[in-house]
């Protein structure tokens, strides 16, 4: 199957990527030969098999819920572009 | 006497102990070399300061004969390990400015070892690449470029990729070593390139908190020195288990110097036949023999396997890591860090923020795993490749009955010039067929110098391991480094 322009400007909003109309013709041409590259992945037969997800065959460990971190607000914000009182700030969003 | 700049890790500890030379003097003549070769644009940041505070806090400790495993070395950092109060970029424009509050585990365990930082390595965007040509801080080039009379570059080859300051770092003599992280082969196909050693152990050995993330569950921390000696001396430092990394492994650290023992009569050298590709340069089949022959003549017995997925693992690498990548990547929305491009509403803030902070290989990978993440596709393209990953691990597992280690080729080709397979994004990805495998099954790998192509340029062999056995990963790559002998320097320290 290809991506087509539609279908690469829709994953650009999804992706929250602004792509310019004149640019989408060319990253779909680079998108649809990676691919169809990726399609020979379905020669290999994957019945039965369970997907890997993690390397690691232990589970996850647990702790006690306890606060082991934190108290220094300042320190959170100190690398935002627009941070008021300790608060990340963005656009307003509600109306 | 040997340089300052050209003694290895090993002997620099023995010449402080000895008191021939101070941590102070080591980390300026390091300083001193970093400023005279500026033309490779090793370093994104350099922190002489940071430096030479670090060397006199080690030459106290010397001077009270109270010294630690690694002190007054000086390391070059891969500018993806954030480091407190030192700018790091992961060579990205998203992350201009950004200046963290904390100290990844890896390099404050050096740190607690006594390592002195000169400054951060430059690197490919967010580590995707395998030439070190994404950076938006620009290419690095490799220390092998070959000079015409006057001193200018006839032509600038790539030091390999992701880790491709750190590689050209340590093979022109700016550091005595260098982290860098391996998501697809960002160590060891670098370290080929260069001539230089490094590992990428097991996934769980080195805490990856605080190391900027691209694809979680292949990303792993390791080495990148000139000797197999000094690999094992930094890893020992680096590994370990961590809480604040969920994947970390709780096993004891073993001391990988002790293993170099030489001694490898009896163990079993696993051949795999599918690693012959087409169109592989006889250098590289050459070398690959002379390996066989070296290992046979230390007493080691070669055994031809089947890895039978081989030629699945670049494209299965090429949907888990962009679909990782894209998960990842999208805390950068110029909200808490970094770079800002002010829209007119929140929507565009972000859109306008990545479109001009990430450079076009990063924007491919994460519209590539956007995608096959998306509602319709994740179980045509994200699980088939999840359950070709566990079928890749299987073929590790099975060869691992009758072998204990596995020899091949580091990467298909030696160095290529700058520009070189920039049209064709998968001729360029190619170059990782042969290490993408050990970071889908999570295996220790490790890339030695073995020696250089009709070009004159370095080549190497790789040696992947049993998971957790990375002690006799580096007893065979010693084995390799001792067989192949001394290797000559790049032209811009020789």
């Amino acid at each position: 199957m290809s991506l087509d322009k539609a279908t690469v400007a829709k994953i650009a909003h999804l992706a929250r990527i602004k792509v310019p109309d004149s640019d989408l013709e060319q990253l779909a041409g680079e998108l649809n030969t990676i691919m169809h590259w990726v399609e020979m992945l379905g020669e290999v037969d994957t019945q039965n098999v369970e997907p890997m997800t993690s390397v690691v065959a232990a589970n996850l460990r647990r702790r006690p819920d306890a606060v082991t971190d934190g108290g220094y607000p300042e320190k959170v914000v100190a690398n935002a572009t627009d941070a008021t009182e300790n608060f990340f700030s963005v656009p307003k969003v509600v109306e | 006497m040997t340089k300052l700049t050209h003694l290895t890790m090993a002997d620099a500890l023995a010449g402080l102990a000895a008191k021939e030379f101070t941590a102070v003097e080591l980390t300026q003549a390091h300083l001193d070399a970093m400023a005279a070769a500026k033309e490779l644009n090793a370093f994104i940041v350099e922190t002489p300061d940071v430096a030479l505070k670090q060397a006199a806090d080690s030459d106290a400790r010397y001077a009270k004969g109270e010294q630690r495993a690694l002190d007054g070395l000086p390391l070059g950092i891969k500018d993806l390990f954030c480091t407190e109060g030192v700018q790091t970029t992961a060579a990205s424009h998203i992350l201009d400015g950004f200046v963290p509050p904390y100290e990844s585990t890896v390099t404050s365990q050096l740190f607690r070892d006594g390592a002195v930082m000169l400054g951060k390595l430059n690197l490919d965007e967010f580590a995707m690449g395998s030439a070190n040509i994404t950076s938006h801080y620009g290419p690095v080039i490799s220390p092998w470029s070959p000079k015409d009379e006057a001193g200018n570059f006839t032509r600038k080859l790539v030091p390999g990729g992701s880790s491709g300051g750190s590689a050209a770092a340590v093979a022109a003599r700016l550091a005595l070593g260098a982290t860098g992280t391996d998501t697809g082969g960002s160590i060891r196909q670098p370290a080929s390139f260069v001539g230089i050693v490094g590992i990428k152990p097991t996934y769980g050995r080195c805490s990856r908190w605080g190391i900027v993330a691209f694809a979680s569950s292949l990303d792993q921390a390791g080495p990148m020195t000139r000797t197999v000696k000094d690999a094992a001396l930094m890893l020992r430092s680096m590994a370990g288990y961590d809480p604040k990394d969920s994947t970390s492994i709780d096993l004891p650290v073993p001391d990988y110097a002790a293993a170099l023992t030489g001694d490898i009569r009896g163990l079993r050298v696993g051949i795999p036949k599918e690693y012959r590709v087409d169109g592989m340069p006889a250098e590289i089949e050459k070398l690959w023999q002379q390996g066989i022959e070296w290992l046979k003549a230390a007493g080691a017995t070669p055994v031809e396997i089947s890895l039978p997925h081989t030629k699945y693992a670049l494209p299965a690498y090429y949907i888990v890591a962009p679909a990782e990548a894209s998960s990842n990547l999208a805390r950068y929305d110029g909200v808490r860090f970094g770079l800002r491009v002010e829209g007119k509403d929140l929507k565009e803030m972000y859109e306008n923020t990545r479109a001009e902070g990430f450079g076009a290989e990063v924007k491919r990978r994460i519209m590539i795993g956007t995608y096959v993440l998306s509602a319709g596709y994740y179980d045509a393209y994200y699980l088939k490749a999840q359950k070709v990953r566990a079928r890749i691990a299987e073929d590790f597992t099975k060869a691992y009955e009758q072998c204990d280690v596995i020899l091949t080729p580091t990467a298909p080709s030696a160095a290529f010039g700058i520009g070189e397979k920039m049209d064709d994004p998968i001729a360029m990805y190619l170059n990782d067929v042969f290490t993408v495998p050990a970071n889908l099954a999570g295996l220790p790998g490790l890339s030695v110098p073995a020696g250089l192509s009709g070009e004159g340029l370095p080549l190497g062999l790789q040696v992947l391991g049993r998971p957790f056995d990375e002690a006799t990963v580096l007893k065979v790559g010693h084995v390799i480094e001792q067989a192949a002998g001394p290797q000559p320097l790049p032209p811009i320290v020789s």
